[in-house]
């Protein structure tokens, strides 16, 4: 036998079997994000897949234990990039929580709308990433385009577009500029005419129906089973959602709907997250009112974007810390981290894009968390993707795989 | 009625009597400590029982305590009631020379990959867990990197000047 | 009656390199023809891991469009691929892997490391992460941010078409190349 026979030769198990065995990842397109997968196929039907995750894993809570409370922020925003603001802002409510801060409504109307806002542009990604697998990128650069706009509203807002460091403990950095207002009006008047495009290009499209019905469903107890939260939990068929089982920043005062679906099927997680996205906007148009409303029962309120009684934790306006001691001083203790956290034991959740996203925190008092703990949505529910994806077609399985929308970022931690 | 934490508390005591230790509420949700050899036992009561159904695993997670001898690892559980939204924590301590808890993968398929994080990054051992392997670090690493002795920078790294950098000394 | 012809008068053409030139002929060196050809049509290939990926997608998409500089194409096979663009971080698992698509990669090849993690582990200075891909494979081009802009990931793109375009002929062949190669001990 030559040198280059050898070389090709295969094990007699590997020629004996009569599957293929396929490798999706870590780097393949059409995984979006780098998972890998071993498949065992049949033809075009899936037997089995094998799963490798870990391929970014950053070490985020190793590093948590090494940074004080305010510098954790940033390492929130790269666990679930697409939605940044509502895991600052979770990570906020953690902190507030365990120091018993309250914050006034007007804070919490203005999280709330910039929470909503990136729901809307996660569920924008997720929703096209499906439709570009299913062969049809015209919807992606088409809404793209209004993403960029919830990005300017971010940028106006905190000054950076995708991992935004946005908020502080006790509410926001700064207040929103006009500009800011002026964007979020633009986006309130203009995104319903595209999302409504939107829609009609998918949701009644046959190539689309019939590549997305019956792809990749999970019922309600398997998906509960394997620890499934946020819209994949609800396309399975149960109503459940943080916003409302335990409403967190005045999340009570709005009027929403929770879509479900029946199947948990690709069409269904579509589905869902589509209503998601009007339920969404409508959410966002009522904290505008809201705002509006309080700030014309009391024009004083309009300068309020943290609470008054966080000054401990808040940092103190940039002209001060130049021009007055006292400021400068609280500045530098903020920064050096030593401001007194108490010890105590926390879990506070809030119902991220993809789901419940945790925080388990163990303070023992000191300028650090003792232990920082995510819980990590996608992390739970990527181990159903075998499952899900088991007997049907190797093309379901993609789509099935970009409707569960899992991070790698927020897998891997 | 609605449940409460002292209904869960009170069902609970029935149940295990004393082997339940070190009750708390902190933030309001309800806190206990059970032996690690009867972990399952208690996770499978909360599942079953008609009135408790903890049947939703939300979180699976170690914890490093150096400074305990006898109890250094400690495994915690969060159970949720998603019916009448009551949460719950459950820990159950384990000694690091010999860190065992029963796996609850047969009771939740969640469990199998936080399990297999835990172990990834504490070391414990699920006993029965159908795959304990490293999930998120290479097969290769010889240690735990989330045990409080491990150091976080990259050990290997040269390019940086500790003292300039803050490090060496402080953990 | 026939529709009056139009003819598209947004065609950008690309600079002529410098040379001698007469009536009906020019002459200049293959260096700065194939630069040239070459500079205009690379075919990026996205390696794109994590958040800085996400950014890079923004980049593809209408408002910033890539494909204003030739790379309207993106290739998902290093084998067709003249630019690795690696957008995110790289943790020590994926090092061989990106290790080994950038050896599938034909030469002329050329890397840009897009965003902190990817030029020098960023924020992440942790056990897992490698702390710059620069050591595992050689990378022509740095771009700075966590994530940087979508205007800088282009700046860099249009760095490296600049590279491509000053490129000589003979830089693969050299010895100096094979010593950078050799370094990383790649053959
Ligand atoms: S440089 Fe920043 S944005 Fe880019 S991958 Fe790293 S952490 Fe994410």
């Amino acid at each position: 036998m030559s040198e280059h026979n050898q070389h090709i030769q295969l094990s007699d198990e590997s020629v004996a079997k009569q599957t293929t065995t396929l490798n999706l990842g870590p780097t393949h397109p059409a995984t979006h994000g780098v998972f890998e997968n071993i498949l065992e196929i049949d033809g075009e039907k899936v037997l089995s897949a094998k799963q490798t995750v870990g391929y970014i894993h950053r070490a985020f809570e190793k590093i948590a234990e090494r940074r004080p409370y305010y510098q954790i922020t940033p390492l929130t925003d790269r666990l679930n990039y697409c939605s940044a603001p509502i895991n600052n802002m979770g990570w906020h409510m953690t902190i507030e929580k365990l120091l018993g801060l309250k914050l006034p409504k007007r804070v919490e109307y203005m999280r709330v709308l910039i929470m909503e806002l990136s729901r809307i542009s996660d569920h924008l990604i997720c929703n096209s990433v499906v439709a570009v697998d299913t062969g049809a990128l015209t919807g992606f650069t088409y809404v793209f385009q209004w993403r960029e706009l919830i990005y300017e509203i971010y940028e106006e807002i905190c000054g950076s577009r995708l991992t935004t460091n946005m908020g502080r403990v006790g509410g926001f950095e700064r207040n929103f500029s006009d500009v800011a207002w002026q964007k979020i009006n633009k986006f309130i008047e203009g995104f319903p005419k595209v999302m409504k495009e939107f829609e009609d290009l998918f949701t009644r499209n046959r190539i689309f129906m019939d590549r997305c019905i019956g792809a990749g469903p999970i019922n309600a107890e398997r998906a509960l089973n394997y620890g499934f939260t946020g819209p994949n939990l609800r396309a399975a068929g149960v109503d459940y959602d943080l916003r409302v089982a335990e409403p967190y920043s005045s999340y009570e005062d709005f009027d929403f709907k929770i879509p479900t679906g029946t199947i948990g099927d690709v069409y269904d997680r579509y589905l869902v997250r589509n209503v998601e996205i009007w339920e969404s906007l409508s959410i966002v148009k009522q904290a505008v009112q809201k705002i509006a409303e309080i700030e014309k029962a009391d024009p004083a309120q309009k300068n309020i974007f943290y609470a008054p009684e966080s000054d401990k934790y808040h940092f103190p306006p940039k002209e001060d810390v130049y021009t007055k001691m006292e400021a400068l001083i609280y500045h530098f203790k903020m920064v050096m981290g030593e401001i007194a956290v108490p010890p105590g034991e926390i879990y506070h959740a809030v119902e991220g894009a993809n789901g419940e996203v945790g925080y388990y925190l163990i303070s023992d008092g000191g300028r650090t968390p003792y232990r920082l703990h995510f819980r990590r949505p996608c992390f739970i529910y990527y181990q159903a993707f075998p499952e899900m994806i088991k007997g049907g077609l190797l093309s379901d399985a993609i789509i099935a795989l970009s409707s569960l929308n899992v991070i790698a970022g927020e897998l891997d931690a | 009625m609605a449940l409460t934490n002292e209904i869960v508390k009170n069902r609970l005591t029935e149940q295990f009597g004393d082997q339940l230790t070190g009750w708390e509420e902190p933030y309001g949700m309800l806190t206990c400590t059970m032996p690690a050899g009867i972990n399952l036992k208690v996770l499978q009561f909360l599942f079953d029982d008609e009135q408790l159904r903890f049947r939703f695993l939300t979180d699976l997670t170690g914890v490093h305590y150096p400074g305990r001898p006898g109890e250094e690892l400690c495994v915690v559980y969060h159970v949720h009631n998603m019916v009448d939204g009551v949460r719950m924590r459950l820990k159950a301590y384990v000694p690091l020379e010999k860190p065992d808890v029963f796996s609850a993968t047969q009771l939740y398929s969640a469990a199998n990959w936080m399990e297999r994080e835990t172990y990834d990054f504490f070391g414990v051992n699920f006993v029965g867990h159908p795959d304990l392997r490293r999930i998120l670090n290479v097969d290769e690493m010889e240690h735990f990197p989330m045990r409080k002795e491990f150091p976080m920078e990259d050990p290997t790294r040269t390019d940086k000047d500790d003292e300039m950098f803050g490090r060496g000394g402080i953990v | 009656m026939g529709r009056p012809v139009q003819y598209n008068t947004n065609v950008k053409l690309a600079e002529m390199p410098e040379g001698y030139s007469g009536e009906g002929f020019m002459a200049t060196s293959f260096d700065k023809i194939i630069g040239m050809a070459r500079k205009n049509s690379l075919w990026p290939l996205p390696f794109a891991t994590s958040c800085c990926g996400i950014e890079f997608m923004a980049t593809m998409g209408a408002n910033y469009d890539l494909a204003r500089f030739g790379s309207e194409r993106m290739g998902f096979t290093p084998r067709q691929c003249d630019v690795l663009l690696v957008a995110g971080t790289i943790a020590k698992k994926m090092g061989p892997v990106l290790r080994q698509v950038y050896l599938q990669m034909a030469e002329p090849r050329w890397v840009v490391a897009i965003g902190a993690c990817a030029s020098s582990g960023g924020i992440f200075d942790s056990y897992s992460v490698l702390q710059g891909i620069d050591q595992v494979i050689p990378v022509d081009v740095y771009v700075s941010g966590c994530p940087p802009r979508p205007e800088a990931i282009l700046e860099g793109v249009m760095k490296i078409q600049e590279l491509v375009n000053n490129e000589s002929l003979r830089r693969r062949n050299s010895d100096h190349y094979k010593a950078l190669l050799e370094s990383y001990g790649i053959q």
